[in-house]
């Protein structure tokens, strides 16, 4: 710990760094996802071509991903941030399209009845209502990202894996814990956040939310009577 | 030159395909460490699957190990073993196949969860054991998810095994480490060609195993990751 106090300017620039490169995947994730995935719901035939394109990228090893990208971005920022930035589309684009399918058919009917264009449909009740199944994908994606980028050390852009890799070299363990434990604790924040903002964004869910568990509730001892009689 | 031709031109001169270096030899070699890595975190997590799923208990903690298991890097957790371990065999096989567990474990989970009430019930009334029930309903109905978190697995291990070439592993990973050590270009670029394309490969496989091993009536349900 004291080798952590002794370092903290250079584990408060990496985490910057880290967070950075984490982040701004995510964010280009976010402006990609959304109208993609509008497009996929409205226009049926690009889904399939998408999701085997999104199912592609999520296969990809991201170390691959950096070594391909050095020869057109050369060993900056980007090299990073363009494959992570692929990664967090391969997660966001299905929760999109599944959070917006997920909007019932009379919700969509009486916003039509109302009177409501396309775009307003799209952002006023389409997207509010798709919140929560987009921010578990958001959930997925930050976590993930966080803990990629380390892996970017290899070619020598990787925040925080600075110190995954000079641990090895000097043969010394607390600079690795260290690091290790600030990602999983970075990682661990921002999911938290991320269901604040969730909770923020869909205050009707906390109602239904109780409501949903009393149903599971009185559903699990309909179950364990059905079992007894059985 | 772009980066496809380079690898192209790597991977198709002949030295590449001979000799203790060659491709076959490194890619039978990533194949069987991640044949191991995937053998062991299969023997563990699959029936803890299944019983869990089956039982209907430890939700929270599946969720909690697939979070955990999303957040940890991996390069770090294979630095970090490899030197409290000071080098021996563990320092590999420990991440690699610890890092494959929570898809499986998820998937497989999630999968016989949720399996119909109905069905089970139906089968239960049949006079069906819960071990007839398990193998002969809840599993075949599982196996789209199951088969997913097998594939994420496996693409894991794959990913991590390249990157387990840092501390000495090796395997494809060796083109990679190797290469950005002695800073040649084109030998880094054809080994991330090979690792791109055996991705691919075990992408295209499970999909194969998905038309092999899904029953027919339930392949209209399509998962995705």
């Amino acid at each position: 710990m004291s080798w952590a106090w002794d370092n903290r300017a250079l584990l408060a620039q990496d985490t910057g760094s880290h967070l950075y490169l984490a982040l701004m995947p995510i964010l280009f994730g976010i402006i990609v996802s959304i109208p993609v995935g509008v497009l996929c719901v409205r226009f049926r035939w690009t889904w399939p071509p998408i999701l085997s394109l999104t199912s592609v990228f999520y296969a990809m090893p991201s170390l691959a991903l950096y070594l391909v990208l050095i020869d057109y971005t050369g060993l900056t920022d980007w090299t990073v941030i363009i494959p992570l930035t692929l990664f967090s589309l391969s997660v966001l684009i299905p929760n999109v399209v599944a959070g917006l399918r997920s909007v019932p058919q009379p919700v969509r009917q009486a916003a039509t009845a109302m009177g409501f264009g396309t775009l307003r449909q799209v952002v006023q009740v389409e997207l509010p209502l798709a919140v929560p199944v987009i921010i578990a994908g958001l959930r997925v994606a930050t976590v993930s990202s966080i803990s990629l980028v380390s892996v970017g050390q290899l070619i020598g852009i990787g925040g925080l894996g600075y110190f995954f890799t000079d641990g090895e070299q000097r043969d010394f363990p607390t600079e690795i814990y260290v690091a290790l434990v600030l990602i999983v604790i970075l990682a661990f924040l921002a999911d938290g956040l991320l269901v604040l903002l969730r909770r923020w964004l869909t205050p009707w869910e906390r109602a239904r939310d109780t409501r949903a568990t009393r149903r599971a509730l009185s559903a699990t001892v309909r179950g364990s009577r059905a079992e007894g009689v059985s | 030159m772009s980066y496809f031709s380079i690898a192209w031109q790597w991977l198709t001169s002949d030295q590449q395909w001979h000799g203790g270096d060659g491709i076959p030899v490194r890619l039978a070699q990533h194949l069987q460490y991640t044949g191991i890595a995937l053998g062991i975190a299969v023997i563990i997590a699959l029936p803890a699957g299944l019983a869990m799923g089956h039982l209907r208990r430890g939700g929270f903690a599946v969720v909690t190990l697939a979070n955990f298991g999303r957040a940890l890097p991996t390069l770090g957790l294979l630095v970090l073993i490899f030197v409290l371990t000071s080098g021996s065999v563990a320092s590999w096989l420990v991440p690699l196949a610890f890092l494959a567990i929570p898809p499986i474990l998820v998937n497989t989970y999630e999968g016989v969860l949720g399996v119909d009430a109905d069905l089970t019930d139906a089968a239960r009334g049949m006079g069906m054991t819960e071990w007839q029930i398990l193998r002969k309903v809840e599993i075949p109905v599982a196996m789209p998810l199951i088969l997913l978190g097998l594939r994420i697995s496996a693409i894991q291990v794959v990913a991590t095994a390249t990157i387990a070439a840092y501390i000495g592993l090796g395997g494809l990973g060796r083109y990679i480490i190797d290469g950005l050590a002695r800073r040649e270009y084109n030998v880094v670029a054809g080994g991330a060609a090979v690792i791109v394309l055996l991705a691919l490969a075990i992408q295209g496989l499970f999909t194969l195993l998905r038309w092999l091993i899904v029953p027919v009536g339930l392949r209209r349900q399509t998962q995705v990751s």
